[in-house]
């Protein structure tokens, strides 16, 4: 090929002529893949219905994008963030819910949250989050009925969650107890009892908080294994798909805030919260790692994520101890959604050659 | 030789590590280029107005005549690269896609040149020196072709505290300026004398980057044997360090005010190859009718360092090296972050020609577009504190007012925001877009 005149290539584009090869649908597959091992534990622990309530609120979102896409002559699938956004719909509802709820909740994120607003990347809040909160406030009834995991013994008391038995608990209880952990053991609640086949993983984590971090709880399908979302997140670090702004200072606000004010409502001082009870207990590992990081939804800067993460800390934080529900994540990081605009603006960069005199 | 990382010097925030494919030619020696039948030199080879052509069809030209006066201080001399009869004066596309008059000289007859008996320069005044560079058509080489003698023209006043080399070479693929240091060690530390006898700056540095070991030994080690009162310093590989202000920061820690120069902080910088063109132009009396060139690219059979005459063909250069090994994606012209796509072989090699990359096909591939995602990792990238997803969203929605307010011009196009946009949104065709239309709206 030496005549360089006959094999000229005149494809012609503006620099830069190199990439360093992520593209938006290999994001989405990444958190994708990465949800799925606390999925698995979710059906695993709640028996197949979950599954199928997975597998709705998937079907529902990309039927939902395909066909309002076509409508408008367009595309959109490939990018895979609806797949996405049907996934952690399907881990937000509880095991039992009637399947119409998650197909509802997906209709909604999908059509009024994502492509009323122009679609991928318009959208100013968490489509996922604000589909779930949707039929929350729609469905209080099924949304917040929980079924018992299958590795509990039949006879268990309750299938109410953690935070949930608590928050009731605390309304008609008179006394103190030493927090939310041995209030759930003074009242029966069958925390930290592993069945005989899981008993090595039970040595591996052991007692009641092992157990809440293992994740053997009930609670919404994909939120209740920590240690699972812990781990699908390190890929994700490595990665740089999530950076350790939002997580880090959303757990660290709240484990903060619970630390010093989440003993008051058991009758205890200042400083004496169980921060690891409510960091495993809930939706928190979910929300943080994975919903409050969505990149679309969340602020641009380094300094902006703090922001908000510090933001939705507290807010949980006050939704959890302080509000009529137990848990507060999704509600929490949708109100921050709206001042991401807000936070974006104040948080521009400083551009190069501005700096003051002096301060170097 | 090795460094320890975190302890060598780098500038703020932002910029990127992309592979730098350099291995293809950093060992490959300079060779002169064969001299193009016909050379195309372009009048326009410069930052500012080009040059007033003083030849017409069928003169006689000698090497090294001059054949475009600059109109003014902001521009530069041109001159003929070789020996010849000019063909045509006519119009032809730069690198960039700017149309440019061009001298178009046939090759005939012989060189006169060489031998020149090197000139003492010691005892030469400042202003005499300065005059030579600009003589002799002097920009900078590194890729923004600056008119040097401006740069070198400091104020009453202000004294120059740092006069910077720029060895840096951070775009991927480029080995000329390593080459060049490699192998005129001594006529490089030659012009950063005469430099110095300009600027009378109080610190001279070399900036070099850590991934050109030889490069830093060999400069110390002539360095010491002149006992030259020159620093090299190594910094830590990062793209966009040869950027004059981000290499200044790197140095001195000062930035360079917005829309300012160099010498608003006390500093100049020129590269490597400009302090070796102002030797051979104050030395041997040589204008600057050659640059290095590096010709590489996974594309090409043999990729090579050349000296070339200013207007080779670039196809010329590519038949040199072989002509390409498999069907190449894309040809360019400069690095691979900042520099442009060539549609045609015809391109001349100007003043501001570091090298010609035949990308591979996979490398060139157009990639899906999908909308922002609001990563926010263009900003994190940008090594000049802007926010490429805002601004490009501005001129999206011609809101040239809004943009420049953000900073649009201080966006310097290296690239680094495209680089890593997952999203392949073409961030710096919007940028160059939008201050051409800024421009345009006043």
């Amino acid at each position: 090929m030496a005549d360089v005149n006959t094999n000229w290539s005149a494809r012609v584009t503006v620099s830069p002529h190199l990439h360093e090869g992520s593209n938006t649908a290999r994001i989405m597959i990444s958190v994708i893949l990465c949800l799925l091992p606390a999925g698995a534990w979710g059906v695993f622990l709640f028996g197949l219905y979950s599954l199928y309530v997975i597998l709705a609120s998937v079907a529902a979102c990309v039927l939902t994008e395909l066909i309002i896409t076509r409508l408008l002559g367009r595309f959109t699938l490939n990018d895979w963030s609806a797949v996405l956004t049907g996934l952690l719909i399907g881990y937000n509802m509880p095991p039992s819910v009637p399947l119409y709820i998650p197909v509802i909740a997906s209709v909604f994120a999908i059509t009024v949250v994502k492509m009323a607003f122009g679609g991928l990347g318009r959208n100013w809040m968490n489509p996922a989050l604000a589909g779930r909160v949707f039929v929350t406030f729609s469905w209080t009834g099924f949304m917040t009925t929980w079924k018992t995991p299958l590795t509990w013994s039949a006879d268990a008391v309750t299938s109410a969650t953690a935070l949930g038995f608590v928050k009731s608990g605390l309304m008609t209880f008179e006394g103190t107890v030493r927090g939310p952990v041995e209030f759930l053991a003074s009242k029966g609640y069958p925390i930290g009892k592993l069945p005989a086949f899981l008993a090595p993983l039970g040595r591996l984590f052991p007692g009641r908080y092992g157990a809440l971090f293992l994740g053997n709880i009930p609670g919404c399908i994909g939120e209740v294994s920590a240690l699972l979302l812990l781990l699908g997140s390190i890929y994700l670090f490595v990665k740089k798909i999530i950076t350790w702004e939002i997580p880090v200072s959303y757990i660290g606000t709240f484990a903060l805030m619970i630390w010093f004010l989440g003993g008051r409502p058991f009758g205890g001082a200042v400083f004496t919260g169980d921060v690891l009870f409510h960091l495993l207990a809930g939706g928190l590992m979910l929300g943080a790692l994975y919903m409050a990081t969505d990149m679309v939804s969340s602020p641009l800067t380094s300094k902006g994520m703090i922001i908000y993460g510090v933001g939705a800390g507290f807010l949980t934080f006050l939704i959890r101890i302080y509000g009529s529900f137990p848990e507060g994540v999704s509600l929490a990081i949708i109100i921050m959604n709206m001042f991401v605009p807000l936070i974006n603006r104040a948080t521009r960069p400083v551009v190069f050659g501005y700096v003051k005199e002096g301060k170097e | 030789m090795a460094y320890a990382r975190r302890t060598l010097r780098t500038f703020g925030g932002g910029g990127v590590h992309p592979h730098d494919f350099k291995s293809l030619t950093n060992e490959v020696s300079i060779r002169n280029a064969p001299i193009p039948p016909e050379a195309v030199i372009p009048l326009q080879q410069h930052m500012g107005a080009p040059a007033e052509c003083l030849v017409e069809a069928g003169d006689e030209v000698r090497e090294g005549m001059l054949i475009g006066r600059a109109p003014g201080v902001f521009s530069a001399n041109v001159h003929a690269s070789i020996p010849g009869k000019v063909k045509e004066i006519r119009e032809v596309y730069l690198a960039t896609g700017i149309p440019s008059k061009a001298v178009v000289v046939e090759f005939e007859g012989e060189f006169e040149r060489g031998g020149n008996e090197p000139m003492p320069w010691q005892d030469k005044d400042p202003r005499e020196l300065l005059g030579l560079i600009r003589e002799q058509g002097i920009v900078g080489m590194g890729g923004a072709t600056f008119p040097t003698p401006i740069k070198f023209t400091t104020r009453e006043g202000s004294p120059v505290e740092y006069f910077v080399v720029n060895g840096v070479e951070c775009e991927p693929f480029l080995t000329a300026d390593h080459r060049l240091m490699l192998e005129k060690t001594g006529s490089i530390l030659e012009g950063v004398e005469i430099v110095r006898r300009i600027l009378s700056p109080r610190h001279v540095l070399i900036g070099v980057e850590e991934n050109k070991p030889d490069a830093i030994e060999v400069l110390r080690g002539e360095i010491a044997r002149r006992s030259a009162d020159i620093e090299v310093v190594v910094l830590r590989t990062r793209y966009p360090q040869g950027d004059e202000k981000q290499l200044l920061k790197a140095l001195t820690g000062r930035e360079v005010p917005s829309g300012g120069l160099p010498l608003d902080i006390g500093s100049v910088v020129s590269n490597v190859g400009t302090v070796y063109a102002i030797y051979e132009a104050v030395v041997l009396g040589k204008p600057l009718i050659e640059r290095i060139v590096t010709v590489t690219g996974p594309a090409l059979a043999n990729p090579a360092n050349f000296k070339v005459r200013i207007g080779t063909p670039v196809g010329n250069l590519l038949e040199e090296c072989g002509g390409f090994s498999a069907k190449p994606g894309k040809i360019v012209a400069g690095g691979p972050m900042m520099g442009f796509a060539l549609a045609d072989p015809g391109v001349p090699v100007v003043k501001g020609t570091s090298g010609i990359l035949a990308l591979s096909e996979r490398q060139s591939r157009p990639v899906l577009q999908t909308p922002c995602i609001g990563c926010g990792r263009c900003i994190a990238a940008c090594p000049f504190g802007l926010s490429p997803t805002s601004l490009y969203k501005w001129i999206e929605h011609r809101e040239y007012s809004e943009a420049m307010a953000a900073g649009l011009m201080d966006c310097k196009e290296c690239g680094c925001c495209g680089y890593v946009c997952p999203a392949h949104i073409p961030l710096i065709q919007g940028m160059k877009l939008g201050k051409l239309m800024a421009r345009k709206k006043g």
